[in-house]
């Protein structure tokens, strides 16, 4: 019994055994259920249609329908080279998506700017200064088995949500300057 | 009944950047009048990813990963247009062993190029099982590339003077087993699954119709121009490599379905052509030679004389083209690329303008194009 008050901080809630149930349930189904935005950017775009097609089939890990919408979508998957233009449509995406929402940087090119990092000027060397990033994956591409890696982390991530802890994402990165 | 009076008006669509169907990051404002499209206004350069700056700062054998990442669905041909430009400015000999490497790498890219395009446009039409069936068997190419050269996508594998890493005979091996398996495919599968299917006959069939005069004008090249019934093949007209040894036809539209040049034919002439390319791998299988499969002097550093020099290749979407100037140091002065990306999106805008376009269509039609974004920007 201690073990499960222990995990509610709220102390408005905390004898209430009810809401660690809860969050179990929705956390599960939430993880299971991961809806990516369709967000092909460049190249690691491919390895994500890959992905999601048959060798590698991301449905068998409980995240298959990339919406076109990101009203629809829990998780961004930002595949390619994020540029100078195409950042503050990036911004905005994400600040149209519902909470909790999650972003997956995928290649090189968006963690710090990958090949372009030396003379790239119009790369942004890392969409992190855009948005926050969970979970990053190296590569020129990455490998869809390295994607589908990626998903895992975010799912482990999902399944540590609290539905009263809303603080999660509060600390937004500031509103991104575009040169 | 009294007769209304209806007030209509124009309406500006915004389609893109972010979209499933413009292939990328490609941004279109169309002016639509109920369903049917009146002018349409393409904007580009979401992507421009600073390749001839990069070039500028590489030495001659950096910038071929550059060139990788120009159109990355067909990396193979990007590499090779770099290459024989380089070569030719050099005054490099390639091994007899690497020109039937490149060849069988390069056709091989374009099936699973072409395989691309016949998957996302079953998509943007609204046939989800063709892009499985796609995938399926690009995979196979897939994993011969990572035997080859360890990359999936940007392989960086036709470099100056040869390739990167020596065929074996085990990858060989598996290439004629590609050959056998997927010979028999494109007729009894694709053909069955999507290409005379009725709906997607009355989808593209005299839809997007290009004049062979207006695609010319346009600089429209490769498998988009072929379309339209002009018999233009680099391959063929300016052959580079070892295709003028090797036999195959080029496949042209011919208005089966509906008008000549419409998307349909567009479509079908990739499908033709991926039969062309496994007969091409067939000849370079049969006539590879013993041999270095690079020059040794070039595998190591390029410093070519001053000069300048213009060569192209045929891609999986048109004239690939560099132009490269150099100063007699072993950083390239200048290096100029001529996408075909580039040059067969800016008829997009004409197309709708030229015959009652729905906006539906217009997906069509950016599919048939076959664009890759990382080109058209670079």
């Amino acid at each position: 019994m201690s073990e499960l008050e222990n995990r509610n901080p709220d102390p408005l809630t905390k004898n209430v055994v009810f809401l660690t149930a809860v969050d179990d349930i929705i956390n599960a189904t939430r993880a299971n259920s991961v809806w990516p935005l369709t967000f092909g950017l460049a190249c690691c775009a491919i390895e994500m249609m890959a992905t999601g097609a048959a060798k590698y089939d991301i449905d068998r890990f409980g995240s298959g329908p990339f919406r076109g919408t990101p009203r629809q979508s829990d998780l961004m998957i930002v595949a390619g080279t994020v540029t100078h233009k195409m950042a503050p449509r990036v911004k905005r995406l994400y600040d149209q998506m519902p909470e909790p929402k999650y972003v997956i940087a995928m290649g090189g090119c968006v963690i710090r700017g990958g090949p372009y990092v030396k003379h790239g000027y119009h790369v942004v060397k890392g969409v992190d200064l855009l948005v926050p990033v969970d979970v990053y994956i190296p590569g020129c591409p990455p490998r869809p088995e390295a994607l589908l890696e990626g998903l895992f982390k975010v799912q482990k991530l999902m399944k540590r949500e609290k539905i009263l802890d809303r603080t999660r994402r509060t600390t937004k990165p500031e509103v991104y300057q575009p040169v | 009944m009294t007769e209304a009076k209806i007030r209509t008006e124009e309406m500006l669509l915004n389609m893109g950047p972010q979209h499933p169907s413009t292939h990328g990051v490609f941004r279109v404002v169309v002016r639509t009048d109920g369903e049917l499209i009146l002018e349409s206004e393409s904007h580009i350069g979401y992507l421009h990813r600073c390749f001839e700056k990069c070039a500028e700062g590489n030495n001659y054998l950096q910038v071929v990963p550059y060139t990788d990442r120009m159109d990355y669905l067909c990396a193979m041909m990007n590499n090779w247009g770099y290459a024989v430009a380089v070569e030719k400015l050099a005054g490099i000999e390639v091994p007899e062993r690497a020109e039937y490497i490149r060849v069988m790498v390069a056709e091989l890219n374009r099936v699973a190029s072409h395989l691309l395009a016949f998957g996302t446009y079953g998509l943007d039409i609204g046939a989800i099982t063709p892009f499985l069936y796609a995938f399926r068997d690009r995979e196979r190419i897939l994993k011969i590339f990572e035997k080859l050269c360890g990359q999936r996508l940007n392989y960086s594998y036709v470099r100056v003077g040869g390739v990167t890493f020596d065929m074996t005979e085990e990858i060989l091996a598996d290439i004629e087993a590609f050959c056998d398996y997927f010979d028999p495919k494109i007729i009894d599968e694709y053909d069955n699954l999507l290409s005379y299917n009725g709906i997607f006959i009355s989808r593209t069939a005299n839809v997007g119709v290009m004049p062979a005069d207006l695609a010319i004008s346009y600089g429209v090249t490769g498998p988009s121009l072929r379309g339209s019934g002009v018999q233009r093949d680099l391959r063929r007209d300016a052959p580079y490599g070892i295709y003028d040894r090797l036999e195959f036809d080029v496949p042209v539209g011919t208005g089966e379905m509906g008008q000549l040049g419409d998307c349909w034919d567009r479509y079908m002439v990739r499908m033709r052509e991926m039969r062309q390319s496994i007969r091409l791998v067939r000849q370079a299988l049969a006539g590879i030679p013993e041999g270095p499969f690079c020059d040794k002097k070039a595998y190591r550093a390029v410093k070519p004389k001053a000069g300048e020099t213009y060569k192209r290749v045929e891609g999986a979407r048109g004239e690939v083209g560099f132009y490269i100037v150099s100063d007699g140091t072993n950083i390239p002065y200048r290096v100029k690329a001529r996408a075909p990306s580039f040059s067969n999106i800016s008829i997009l805008d004409k197309l709708t303008s030229l015959s009652d376009v729905m906006v539906a269509d217009l997906v069509a039609i950016i599919g048939s194009l076959d664009i890759v974004l990382g080109e058209v920007d670079r």
